[in-house]
This record gives C-alpha cells, structure tokens and sequence, in this order.
C-alpha cells in the first residue's frame, strides 16, 4: 500500500491553481515586469557607470580594499563576456533579498513576541531550509510557469528563514533590563521595538540579511533549471554541452557576486553597532 | 509635590497567584506557601508612606523583596493585590496610556547595572527618556539633557560611549537620564552596589547634593546598612518580603523592632552614625556668670563635682569653671566671670567619629553648642562608650 501523501499534496495545489489563478497571474506578471523592468534599466546604463557605482557603495559602506576588489573582478566579469548574465543575477538576488526581508523581518518581530506563533513557525522554517531546494522548483512552475518568476518565487522560500531566525534571536537577545529601560520611561509597544529593540538586534538582522543574499546565490543554478536567465543558465549550458569553460566562468562570476555582496552587507553589520568613525 | 502611600502590597509570583493570596491571608509563611504551591511570595502585604521630598532607603537581603517592591510602585511589576497610591491618584488603577504617562512625567529609575544602550553616545543616552515627549523640541530636549549631564558632573563627555567609561561615569549617566526628565521621584535600584567602595561613597556624596539641589522624592534600594544609614531620612528594613521596621536611622538603630533587625544593625559603626546631639545629655546643674564664687564653690559641692559649665543669661555658652580656681581665687572678687575658661565645644551634627580626637585629651565633658552659641549639653565619656556598645539607655 503507499500512503497518499504525494497525492494530497498535488490535490492541494491543484485547488490552489483552480481557485487563485487570478491571483497568481497577477504576481507572475507584477514580479516578471519589475525583474524585467529593472535588469533592461541596469543592462541600458554603461557597464562602466554600473561598476564605478558598485565599488562606491563598497568603499563608502565597507572599505577601499572591497572597492578595488569590486572594480577588478568586475572588469573580469565584462571581460569574459557574461556582463548581460551578471546582471540578470545581480536582478534576481537582490529582488530576491528584498522580498525574503519584507515578509521575513516583520515574521521574525511577530514571532518573537508570540510564542504561539512562534511555535508553528519555527518547525516550517526548519522544514523549508532542510527540503531539497530542487523540490521548490515544481509548484513554482505549475503556479507561475517557467522563466523568472518562479525563480525568484523558489529562492525567497529558500532564502528567507535566516532573516525570520536572526531577527527573532536578535530580539531575543535584548537585555530585559534594557527593555525596562523602556517601560519606565513611559514607552509604547512600538516605541519599544524602534527605539530599543531593533537597533540593538540590528547586528543580528544584518547577519540576517547576509545569510539571506549568501542563499539566494546559492539557488542562482538551481533556479537556472526552470528557465531563469542568468549566471545560472550559463552554468546549466556548460553543464548540457560539457563545456567546462563556459561553467567555470559563470561559477566564478557567480562567486565574484557573492564575495562583493558579503563584504558589503557584513561591513553593514559592524558599522550600525556604532556610527563613531 | 505628592507623597506616595503604600497600602497592603502584596505581589505573588507564578500561576495564578490569588491561590497565594488566599494561604496569605490564613497565615501561611513565605517557605510554606511555596513548599505547597510553587508561588514565590515576592511582597508581602506591605504598607507604608513615603514623604514628598525625602530619601525613603528600602534595605534588606538579596532576596528579601525589595526590588519587586520598587517595581510596584511604578508597576513595572504588577501588585497581586493592594494600593499605591500618588497623592491622590490611584497608580494600581490607572489603565495603560494613563500609567505611561505617569511614568514618563513623575518616575525616573536608575538600575544596578546602569542599563545604558551601548549603541547610542552619552548625550543620546541621557536624551533617551525625553526622546518619547512630545511636547518638547528636539533643541529644548537637548538643553536639558545637557543639564543634566552637568549636574552629574558629566561635561565634556557628551559624544562617548558608554564602553569609554568608568563604571562610576556610567551610573551618572544613568542618573543624568532619570534627571533629565525631571520626575518628582527617582526610583533607585541598588545603584552604587556595582561600584568599588571608595567611588561608591564619591557617588553617595554626589546624591546627596543633588538632592539639596533638586526638589525631588528618591526612594533607594540597598542591602548595605552604611549607605541606608548615610542615605536615609528613613529606611524600611525588608525581610521575606515583609517590611519589618520602618524609621530613621536613629531609629533603627537604637530601637530595633525584633531580632532580625538588631542583628542587621549590629555590624554597624555606630561612631560612624550617632551624632553629638545623640548622645549628649542634660548637665546637672549649670553657673550662672553672674554667681558669686561662693555659690558656685557651694554647688559643685552639691554635685560632688570638680568643674562646671558656666552659661550666661538663660544659656549663652561661656566655658568652664574648676573647682581648683575657685579656691584660689582673691576673695575681694565677686563673681566668676574672670574666672571663666575657654574650652573646646562640639556642634550638634558632628559624628562621634569626629569627636574622638577633642574628647580624648578632655579631662572634663565637651559641650555642645547650636551656631547661636546657646548651649544644648554635654557629652560625657562614659555615655560615649555605653552607646558605642550599643546599649539602649
Ligand atoms: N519574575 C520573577 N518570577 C518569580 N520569582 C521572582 C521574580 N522576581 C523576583 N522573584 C522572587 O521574589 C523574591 C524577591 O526578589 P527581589 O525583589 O528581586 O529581591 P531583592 O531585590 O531584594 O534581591 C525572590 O525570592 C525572587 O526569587
Ligand atoms: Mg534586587
């Protein structure tokens, strides 16, 4: 006998799809002409333009040795002729990111304060993190077709539960004293979390946040599978043609991408601890 | 400027504490109650006042309540069951908005560990209370931090952090926050006990010019007797969460409730705390300047004594008369004023500790005198001893 799991799990998304098309057409098409909107935005500006802006940010957010990092590999990035990829990739990741932070931060707040919430969250996140990412990639076809979109889709699930986990344990981390601090001067809930909780858990949420970028890029070639364009189909052509070439360069743009956004955001992290210079 | 009554406190810890509040009422003791139930009884059924603009010390072991005890009064801990009341205003029954209200206008507190934010500057810190009113500008808000800042004799350390300072600078910081707000009352919680001994007085010292200066109400936790004592206009002694003796530190310490109490008292230097004006007594018999060398040589006889103190009028201070003097003296003089001599005289505040050095080398009793020079009394050696060994008179 087998046990009907695989098949209840079909059923439901399958009265998902009956039911909410509607809903989901309009994600794929919101989603796909922002991604799309923003990567020909990125693609018109010079690739010069682009990488002197990239290695400012670096410099003013982390320091000159990331910048002229960020300078040379990026050169060796248009050198090798994967510019169009790079930014593709670039597109995705941060869109990724940033919908994995709106939905994972105010998650991470809501479930530190309740406990309830926090029990049934806890195990979903564990859940998603130990799920095969690959496994993401079927309903994100059926709900949202091929390209872009169910790339984006697959890797905010993927890539979400660090920013829900670090800023649940930043919070909690907060000394209580400190939040008495906060009631005996009169605060509210929300004056509390702003002036008090946050910025002293912020360390802990820009962790969050790098873990966040650092997954998502790790879904960049699995994503390539349902048809995002990207560093990740050019893994995937190297890959089909046996061309290690080819591979090895997306990889190692892939791992340019990944060094530049860490440095950045981990830089981030130890500056709003103190904004002394 | 309003005092604060606390009437039948009582705060439970746990699960459904009224369980507690009922073994409570029957009689049933701190140990029993959570031998039976698991609750900890954290206040218990506490009741007193503290007066507009005086130090109220709350004293007592680690353990014994008195931080809960601080809580309740501005309901960072909710009471189990009682009344605290500020003027006429019921704190235990305000709702929320109301009671942040009450605190962000009336309470200030300073914590053991000074709980500053590591992430915010000295000023930042300080402006932190006044960063939640909204009737005050962000330049007004300033001005006062930086006054405050300037009480606690924290000029020029504005833009450092927290981490950059001496534990002392830290906890003056946290008072320079809770002034800041100007609150009618300070709520302490052990603020000193972090601090090594010889800063801590500094800061015991600096409390209390402040308190000469402000017109505040400061109720201050401590477990150490000293600083209640040096502190207090009055003390409550708490133990198991009942408050066992309520008064001043004269009080305390020569009219102890109940054992606990003389037991706590009896490690104290007592030379440290009892005044002149404690321990002075009444002279027997005192001369008058005008008195003829034979009444006064006739009254010393009456008093077995070999020296007087001679006032004038009803008892302006004059000095000293000896018997040896008397006898010597040319018979055609009348009176004793030429006779009078100069002595050493004690104020009525000075601590014993400061009379050691007159009163060791007096071979007569030192007399105490108030600034108009009236004489008040004396103080004679063997009183000295039998108080410094803590006998009740
Ligand atoms: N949040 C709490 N939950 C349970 N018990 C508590 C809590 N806070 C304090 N207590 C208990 O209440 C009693 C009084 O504690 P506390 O007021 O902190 O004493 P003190 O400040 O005098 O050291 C202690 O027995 C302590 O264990
Ligand atoms: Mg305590």
């Amino acid at each position: 006998m087998e046990l009907p799991i695989g098949e209840s799990v079909e059923n439901f998304i399958q009265f998902l799809l009956n039911n909410f098309e509607p809903i989901f057409d309009g994600i794929a098409n919101i989603l796909g002409g922002f991604m799309e909107g923003t990567g020909d935005f990125l693609l018109m500006i010079p690739p010069l333009f682009f990488i002197i802006l990239l290695s400012g940010m670096a410099w003013f957010l982390a320091n000159k040795k990331v910048a002229l990092f960020t300078v040379a590999s990026l050169f060796l990035v248009f050198g090798m002729g994967l510019w169009q990829s790079f930014v593709k990739t670039f597109v995705l990741v941060i869109v990724a990111t940033l919908i994995s932070l709106i939905i994972g931060i105010p998650m991470g707040v809501l479930s530190s304060k309740r406990k309830r919430l926090d029990r049934i969250v806890t195990p979903v996140l564990d859940f998603m993190q130990t799920m095969p990412p690959f496994v993401y990639l079927i309903p994100a076809v059926m709900f949202f077709g091929i390209g872009d979109v169910p790339g984006v889709i697959s890797t905010v699930v993927f890539s979400m539960p660090p920013a829900i986990r670090l800023t649940k344990l930043g919070l909690n981390q907060v000394p209580e004293e400190l939040e008495e601090v906060g009631d005996s001067f009169g605060l509210t809930p929300f004056q509390m979390l702003y002036k008090i909780k946050l910025p002293l858990a912020l360390p802990s949420i820009m962790a969050g946040i790098n873990q966040t970028i650092m997954m998502s890029l790790s879904m960049v070639v699995v994503a390539s599978m349902i048809g995002t364009k990207g560093l990740g189909s050019d893994v995937l052509n190297g890959i089909q043609r046996n061309d290690i070439g080819i591979g090895f360069e997306a990889g190692l743009s892939v791992v340019i991408l990944a060094i530049i956004l860490d440095r950045i955001t981990s830089s981030l992290g130890t500056i709003t601890q103190r904004k002394k210079a | 400027m309003e005092k604060i009554q606390v009437k039948n406190l009582v705060k439970i810890f746990g699960d459904n504490p009224k369980r507690g509040l009922k073994l409570l009422e029957k009689g049933h003791t701190k140990e029993q109650i959570l031998a039976e139930t698991g609750l900890t009884v954290g206040v218990n059924d506490v009741s007193f006042d503290i007066n507009a603009n005086e130090i109220f010390v709350i004293m007592g072991l680690s353990g014994s309540g008195k931080s809960t005890l601080l809580r309740c009064l501005n309901r960072l801990i909710e009471p189990t069951s009682g009344e605290v009341m500020l003027g006429d205003s019921n704190i235990t029954s305000l709702d929320k908005k109301e009671l942040r209200d009450v605190r962000k206008h009336k309470f200030g507190m300073v914590f053991q560990n000074f709980a500053l934010f590591p992430q915010r500057t000295i000023l930042e810190n300080t402006e932190f209370g006044l960063e939640v009113h909204d009737d005050i500008t962000e330049e007004n808000r300033k001005e006062k931090s930086l006054d405050a800042l300037e009480k606690v004799g924290l000029k020029g350390w504005e833009d450092k952090y927290p981490d950059e300072l001496s534990g002392g600078m830290q906890q003056r910081v946290g008072l320079a926050r809770a002034l800041a707000v100007d609150p009618d009352i300070l709520l302490m919680d052990e603020p000193f006990s972090a601090l090594d001994p010889l800063i801590k007085r500094e800061m015991q010292d600096q409390l209390l010019d402040l308190y000469e200066e402000l017109n505040k109400t400061i109720v201050f936790i401590t477990h150490d007797l000293d600083e209640a004592l040096k502190l207090g206009d009055r003390i409550a002694i708490m133990k198991d969460g009942e408050v066992v003796q309520v008064g001043t530190a004269e009080e305390i310490l020569t009219d102890a409730k109940n054992d606990y109490v003389r037991e706590f008292v009896q490690n104290v230097n007592r030379s440290q705390i009892l005044t002149a004006e404690d321990i002075m007594i009444k002279p027997e018999e005192l001369l008058y300047e005008n008195d003829g060398i034979k009444t006064a040589k006739y009254k010393m006889k009456r008093n077995g004594l070999s020296s007087m103190f001679a006032v004038k009028g009803k008892r302006k201070y004059r000095g000293i008369i000896r018997l040896e003097n008397l006898i010597d003296a040319k018979k055609e003089k009348k009176d004793i004023k030429d006779l009078i001599e100069n002595t050493k005289t004690a104020r009525p505040d000075e601590t014993l500790d400061e009379l050691f050095g007159d009163m060791a080398d007096l071979d007569v009793p030192l007399p105490v005198v108030d600034e108009e020079n009236n004489l008040l009394g004396i103080i004679v050696k063997g009183t000295v001893l039998s108080n410094l060994a803590g006998e009740d008179d």
